[in-house]
């Protein structure tokens, strides 16, 4: 039996605008989508104790996160009438102000789309093995958790 | 056994490394659990799960040679 591939969700540090715009570029050849849905994660850059957040380093458990992504994408397709599901996470430094999760649905019509992005993107926050530390403009760092 | 163990996020940072090989007798994965907080004092007051080969398994789950079991922090993810 052979095993299925499995899509490496990750890129090296922020997600660029340019690379979002790609991505609905080369979705303009299939002609049967309707409505896209994006959801793009930002990091920002929070006050704590009177600190700043300059940048999120992500780290991931590559092999696991890489599966329960897959997961989370076969569900959505299973959930929803969808034409095509997108994500992309990133790992290592990503400044406040850039971008670290791109989340990228198509269908037919709106709802599916809405619908099935915003379940994709509650369930990467609450299921996918991915951390992240928090470091302040002094160099200092926490570690942060999803609410 | 050998057991192949992976540490990630602030719990590598408690234990001081992000991998390492545990020998230990067959055990489950409550009793690793223990046999590691024995060891590393830090990870008693710490907030983890534990998987083994990619899975969440039950605490009573016994563990095989070559198992790969990784300690996770709180998700970030997004």
């Amino acid at each position: 039996m052979s095993e299925k591939k499995i899509k490496n969700v990750f890129v090296e540090g922020p997600i660029t605008p340019e690379k979002i715009a790609n991505s609905i570029a080369h979705h303009q050849v299939k002609t049967n989508i309707g409505a896209h849905d994006i959801f793009l994660g930002q990091v920002r850059a929070d006050e704590i104790d009177g600190k700043l957040v300059a940048a999120i380093d992500y780290s991931a458990y590559d092999e696991m996160a890489n599966k329960v992504f897959d997961e989370i994408r076969e569900s959505a397709f299973e959930k929803y009438d969808l034409t095509c599901a997108h994500i992309y996470h990133s790992k290592g430094i990503v400044k406040a102000g850039e971008l670290c999760l791109f989340v990228f649905t198509s269908s037919k019509h709106r709802a599916m789309a809405f619908d099935a992005c915003r379940y994709i993107t509650e369930e990467i926050k609450a299921k996918a093995p991915v951390f992240g530390k928090e470091i302040f403009e002094d160099e200092t760092h926490q570690w942060k958790v999803n609410k | 056994m050998i057991l192949k163990l992976k540490y990630f996020g602030m719990i590598a940072e408690a234990v001081g490394k992000e991998n390492e090989e545990f020998e230990c007798a067959n055990s489950s994965v409550e009793e690793l659990n223990i046999a590691l907080k024995n060891k590393y004092a830090k990870l008693a007051s710490m907030n983890y799960k534990i998987a083994v080969n990619q899975s969440f398994v039950e605490p009573t789950t016994l563990l095989k040679d070559n198992d790969e079991i990784a300690l996770l922090p709180p998700f970030a993810g997004g």
